[in-house]
């Protein structure tokens, strides 16, 4: 492995993003709200693997990303990068290995849980038919909360899309329901995202509207991010540091221009 | 008994099976079209045709046998033809394992509920030649409607794998991640004896009316009688059909909620997932 060896590094945190969250995590209106943790989600994995039907996924991969701050996961297709997001969020099981939050084995959390501290935005929108503002208030609800209507139109408000709240996902266009899906997770109020190539479908002008929305909500909430990646400038506009998979394997991980200027 | 039977097969048997001839010489001739638009049914057609012919000589020869046969021998034909469907259905859901006992506890959950119904409130008479075909009717309809509600059932989620993910990447309940596809799949699999209710009637007579009249009961009871029972292979249906669906819903998620139920090409799941 090139650069920053993955285990034992230190992990660094914005001062800027600091003073902005101060131990504090927005709820789902978009105000703060105390997280009973102290400071952002800490994210390890160790030795993670998959392997199905004989055929290695991820191969004992172990890293620890930067809490509070936007991480890529780059490399070729086939590399194990979406393996690799899915297992954290344990839509898929590891079969080899864990992940780590807070220094707790995630297999001691309850996946239901789990997933709503750890939110994941896929390659493709996937909204439920109805409105964008029912898409918006469906995680809170699952755990028998009711966002106001307030809330709603201020998460909205937040994520580019005033007064969105009664248009019918059927009318968005594809940067427009990313941009929900996003707000959908967020409403959560998650303590780490989780992005599969979530600007892959989009145009450029798309592309980087969701890229500083990404940058602003990761520093405004001290969220601890990994997004996979196929587009290593993207990468380096947006993520301090960045993982290379190849062939299920972690090939470098460290500070982003170096990994990508090593590459 | 034995002599009886086979002296009626040297007569009626041998017009039975020249009619049956002619409707199967119809069939082929609707596959031969079926051929010219690309369709082919053949093998399936042609399997299907021979195994309903031979079943159902072999079941008319099984109750000539056991036509004076106790409620307990009743029971038991009705139990090996709810087994027969639950193989049948169960090739609906391949995919799932333990398909063959979901299918089966569905089929039977459905039919039994009825049958013991129709039997409690002396709609139904426990003699054979009544309790078989009657209750054999139920059963095909229980096995229509589970393995409707299955095939629709894994359709739906394995067409929607990334909404229902979505669902469970929001924190939501496996059960509500893919009650859009419950509802949908219980529905399509009533749909077909909702018709038939509605179309009682005005569009068909069935069979069991007609036989009654022809026997001499009059056509109003007949009638009624005939309502009960289209009645209450909508109840099996529905029961099967809501069984059958639920327990396909519990198999489609592992203990860590995660989807399992995923089409073919999914179903190497890794390598989709090895991007």
């Amino acid at each position: 492995m090139s650069m920053t060896t993955a285990i034992g590094r230190v992990d660094r945190t914005d001062d800027a993003q600091r003073k902005t969250a101060a131990g504090q995590r927005p709820g789902p209106s978009g105000q703060a709200a105390a997280t009973g943790t102290a400071g952002p989600l800490r994210l390890e994995t160790h030795r993670l693997s998959r392997a199905v039907a004989g055929k290695t996924l991820l191969d004992s991969v172990s890293v620890r990303i930067s809490p509070g701050e936007i991480t890529a996961v780059v490399g070729p297709s086939g590399a194990g990068k979406s393996t690799f997001l899915r297992l954290l969020n344990r839509l898929d099981e590891p079969t080899g290995g864990s992940v780590l939050l807070n220094g707790q084995d995630y297999r001691s959390v309850p996946p239901r849980m789990l997933r709503r501290r750890l939110g994941m935005v896929m390659q493709m929108a996937y909204l439920f038919p109805g409105t964008v503002a029912a898409n918006i208030a469906f995680g809170p609800k699952q755990r028998g909360e009711t966002m106001t209507a307030d809330q709603i139109a201020a998460l909205l408000t937040r994520v580019g899309l005033p007064g969105y709240q009664g248009r019918d996902v059927g009318t968005l266009s594809g940067g427009e329901a990313q941009r929900v899906s996003f707000a959908r997770t967020l409403a959560n109020a998650p303590e780490g995202l989780l992005l599969d190539e979530p600007t892959s479908a989009l145009d450029e002008a798309s592309v980087r509207g969701v890229e500083e929305l990404l940058q602003g909500i990761v520093a405004e909430r001290r969220i601890t991010c990994v997004i996979v990646t196929h587009n290593r400038p993207q990468a380096a506009r947006i993520a301090r540091h960045t993982m290379v998979l190849e062939a299920g394997r972690l090939a470098a991980f460290g500070p982003t221009d170096e990994v990508l200027h090593a590459g | 008994m034995l002599a009886d039977l086979l002296h009626r097969i040297s007569g009626e048997v041998a017009m039975g099976l020249a009619q049956a001839g002619g409707a199967i010489a119809l069939c082929l001739a609707v596959i031969a079209v079926c051929r010219r638009f690309t369709v082919r049914v053949e093998r399936e057609a042609a399997v299907s045709l021979a195994r309903g012919l031979v079943q159902m000589v072999a079941v008319g020869i099984v109750l000539a046998l056991l036509l004076r046969g106790s409620l307990l021998v009743g029971l038991l034909i009705l139990l090996g033809m709810t087994f027969a469907a639950a193989v049948t259905a169960a090739r609906r859901a391949r995919a799932v394992r333990g398909a063959l006992l979901i299918s089966f506890w569905s089929i039977a959950a459905g039919s039994g509920v009825v049958i013991g119904a129709m039997i409690a409130m002396r709609t139904l008479d426990t003699r054979i030649a009544m309790l078989v075909p009657v209750g054999s009717m139920i059963i095909a309809n229980s096995m229509n409607s589970c393995a409707q509600a299955a095939e629709r059932f894994r359709a739906d989620v394995t067409a929607h794998i990334g909404q229902v993910e979505a669902g469970l990447a929001l924190g939501a309940d496996p059960a509500v991640a893919v009650s859009p596809y419950v509802r949908s799949a219980v529905y399509a699999s009533l749909l077909p004896r909702l018709d038939m209710l509605k179309s009682l009637g005005l569009v068909w007579i069935p069979g069991v009316m007609a036989g009654m009249m022809v026997s001499g009961a009059s056509p109003i009871y007949a009638g009624i009688y005939q309502f009960i029972l289209v009645a209450m292979i909508l109840t099996a249906s529905g029961i099967s059909g809501l069984v059958v669906t639920l327990l396909l819903r519990t198999r489609a998620f592992s203990p860590a909620a995660q989807l399992t139920l995923r089409g073919d090409a999914a179903a190497a799941a890794g390598a989709l997932s090895a991007r």
